[in-house]
């Protein structure tokens, strides 16, 4: 097991130094040289290199796992007291898209108590089928709980990939459920797509905060599972006229088998601030100055009907809560309109909001970042621009 | 009570900066630190130790020969023990074969009431260890801790959620990962830098001490690989408005008009 570069071959165009996420790749007299205490055996040079000149021998090893027995693509659906959460049904959106390429089904598994009434829901947002485990016990997530039921269901039904929402409850039960299966999972995916002549799925992540990304795959395990990070796929347009099976599995679950109890459930008091739903995101950040900065983004939010988020700069200056944050390690979102004010635009930052439909930055600095990611960029004064801004949305509104 | 806490030497990937003439990660001269929400379960443990007598402590992380420095620091900060397991064998591991290696350094410690680990390293963003190994270890979890009171063998936690957080209970054994709002992790004394480096060692264990075959670490035996690796291309030049004052404004919101986002 190493990676070698075949000398003879390497031309010497780096093209590996740049793949290789552990700058475990040098040059030395205009070929490329490994350096064995920082390389991983990643691989990720292997596919950068145009002339094949770098080999990682893999042993082949045998899983003894049959590929073809696995069949379809199911969506883990979550729900909170009874309550569907949005990620799910873009979940729905883009599982559709990856059963409609390898041409399968699309399930989407429902655990809960007496939430009948989601399952109509899910077939109208693109799922074939919905599989659902309704018991008492499932009432409440748990890991214990959750987990078993679902990876009986998955022994049972062998789908082939299997994606769950990388909420704080996917991103506990999915590793869970990869383990006991002895499958690999993916964490946080932010594009799924499917290599059609393999049929395997290509699941496509950040990582180092956003600095690279780095295309994972599942060759020999099934299913093949990966967590999608939330507010990053689109979810399809309800079509009541969808028809679907709605199947009722008999769920075999002891108090037993959970070992820890939820005692209770406490929902934040505070406004959630409902950034991946808006359609208008008005953002501040360092550029702002002060914490005061934060009311003007809420008047022009409040204009456009929209809600304020923030940079990582801004949060960790105390000028606004966590909750606001967009990028990395905040939330990703796709809004309709991204206004970014005096916010430099930090690969992290940049992480989470470019794939916004239509991005205006607002910034002193022609040369910040940001404007490499705006459709419209206006270089000013942002305590300038905004209040003519919002004057001009209120009159437009009015007039409309 | 025995407590292992799983940590991580990362880099400060607040640090690593992109070089914009070639578009490629400069990782020169990039601080290695103990990652973030490592520290704050690390700190969880030290507290317990504070609180209660017979608390003792293990710091276990898997990692190259340089994690000792890693180490070195939770033992200065408070650790009575402290493990690496490195081994070439173990490179390329992804998560799976990292939790597996894992559980068998912890089934070689034995004796334990609960393990810690953070969330999430900062390199990796991916949360998967800490439950892997939970699962590996047939043992309870509770992730995303915020709060924790523990008596005698009860454990009581608050697990955050997007909007709120549950309180949940659970026995030991189980592993707990945590997260930044728990504490806030403690510097080191000069007292204990000084026993970290002169009384306390870190024992080095590879493949063979903790008896795990090729099946279950290494890149051959992880099921994911990484297919291909690429920096995240900008998206297309857009427009820079001329100006700054009224006009300006108004050409803004023409164009969102005319493109029906208005």
């Amino acid at each position: 097991m190493s990676v070698t570069i075949l000398k003879d071959k390497c031309r010497g165009c780096r093209l590996c130094l740049k793949a290789c996420p552990f700058d475990a790749i040098k040059m030395e007299d205009g070929k490329a040289v490994i350096n064995y205490d920082k390389c991983t055996n990643c691989g990720a040079c292997e596919a950068s290199c145009r002339f094949e000149s770098i080999l990682v021998e893999r042993e082949e090893k045998k899983t003894g796992i049959d590929l073809s027995a696995y069949k379809g693509v199911w969506v883990f659906v979550e729900q909170r007291l009874g309550k569907l959460m949005f990620t799910s049904l873009e979940l729905l959106g883009e599982g559709r898209k990856l059963a409609d390429k390898l041409g399968v089904e699309l399930s989407a598994v429902l655990l809960g108590y007496d939430v009948d009434g989601i399952c109509e829901e899910l077939i109208h947002f693109g799922a074939d089928r919905v599989i659902y485990a309704n018991h008492r016990l499932l009432q409440n997530y748990t890991t214990d709980g959750y987990t078993k039921v679902i990876a009986d269901l998955i022994n049972e039904k062998k789908p082939e990939a299997m994606i769950v929402g990388a909420t704080n409850i996917g991103r506990d039960l999915a590793p869970r459920i990869a383990a006991r299966l002895n499958t690999g999972l993916t964490a946080d995916c932010t594009k799924l797509d499917i290599d059609e002549e393999q049929r395997i799925l290509l699941q496509t992540r950040p990582a180092f905060g956003g600095n690279i990304m780095a295309t994972i795959v599942t060759p020999k395990h099934r299913p093949q599972m990966a967590t999608v990070r939330p507010g990053v796929m689109k979810k399809l347009e309800m079509d009541k006229s969808r028809k679907g099976i709605v199947e009722s599995v008999k769920v075999k679950l002891n108090e037993d088998d959970i070992r820890v109890n939820v005692e209770e459930v406490v929902k934040s008091a505070k406004q959630i601030v409902n950034l991946i739903e808006a359609q208008y995101i008005v953002s501040g950040g360092r550029g702002l100055g002060n914490p005061e900065g934060f009311r003007l983004m809420q008047e022009l939010a409040d204009a456009l009907g929209g809600v304020v988020g923030s940079s990582r700069a801004a949060v960790d200056a105390g000028w606004i809560s966590h909750d606001h944050q967009v990028g990395q390690t905040g939330k990703t979102v796709r809004p309709k309109v991204y206004i970014a004010c005096g916010i430099s635009g930090a690969i992290q930052h940049l992480a989470g909001m470019q794939s916004s439909d239509c991005i205006i930055a607002i910034n002193k600095n022609p040369d910040a970042p940001i404007f490499s990611v705006a459709d419209y960029g206006i270089v000013g004064d942002l305590y300038k621009v905004v209040p003519m801004l919002i004057e001009e949305v209120k009159k437009l509104k009015e007039q409309n | 009570m025995k407590i292992v806490v799983c940590i991580k030497q990362v880099p400060d990937t607040n640090e690593v900066k992109i070089d914009p003439k070639t578009g490629t990660l400069i990782r020169e001269g990039v601080p290695s630190i103990i990652n973030h929400d490592d520290k704050n379960a690390l700190e969880e443990a030290l507290k317990l130790k504070d609180k209660y007598k017979d608390v003792h402590i293990t710091v276990l992380t898997m990692g190259p020969p340089q994690a000792d420095v890693a180490l070195r620091e939770a033992l200065a900060m408070g650790a009575d023990r402290a493990i690496l397991i490195s081994d070439r064998a173990f490179a390329g591991s992804d998560t799976w074969a990292t939790a597996k290696t894992l559980t068998a350094a912890v089934k070689k410690i034995k004796d334990y009431d609960i393990i810690f680990c953070g969330r999430q390293a900062i390199d990796g963003d991916t949360a998967q260890v800490g439950p892997q190994l939970a699962e590996d270890l047939g043992i309870p979890q509770i992730t995303y801790v915020t709060h924790l009171e523990i008596n005698g063998s009860t454990v009581k936690a608050h697990r955050a959620l997007e909007d709120g957080y549950e309180v949940l209970t659970t026995k030991t054994p189980c592993l707990l990962t945590a997260i930044k709002e728990l504490n806030q992790p403690r510097y080191s004394s000069i007292r204990g830098v000084f026993e970290a480096y002169n009384e306390k060692n870190v024992e080095v264990w590879n493949a063979k001490d903790i008896d795990i075959s090729s099946d279950e670490t290494g890149l051959n035996s992880s099921p994911t690989n990484v297919r291909q690796t690429f920096t995240p291309s900008p998206k297309g030049q857009g427009m820079v408005l001329e100006g700054s004052g009224r006009d300006t404004v108004c050409e803004l919101l023409f164009k969102l008009g005319e493109k029906h986002l208005i």
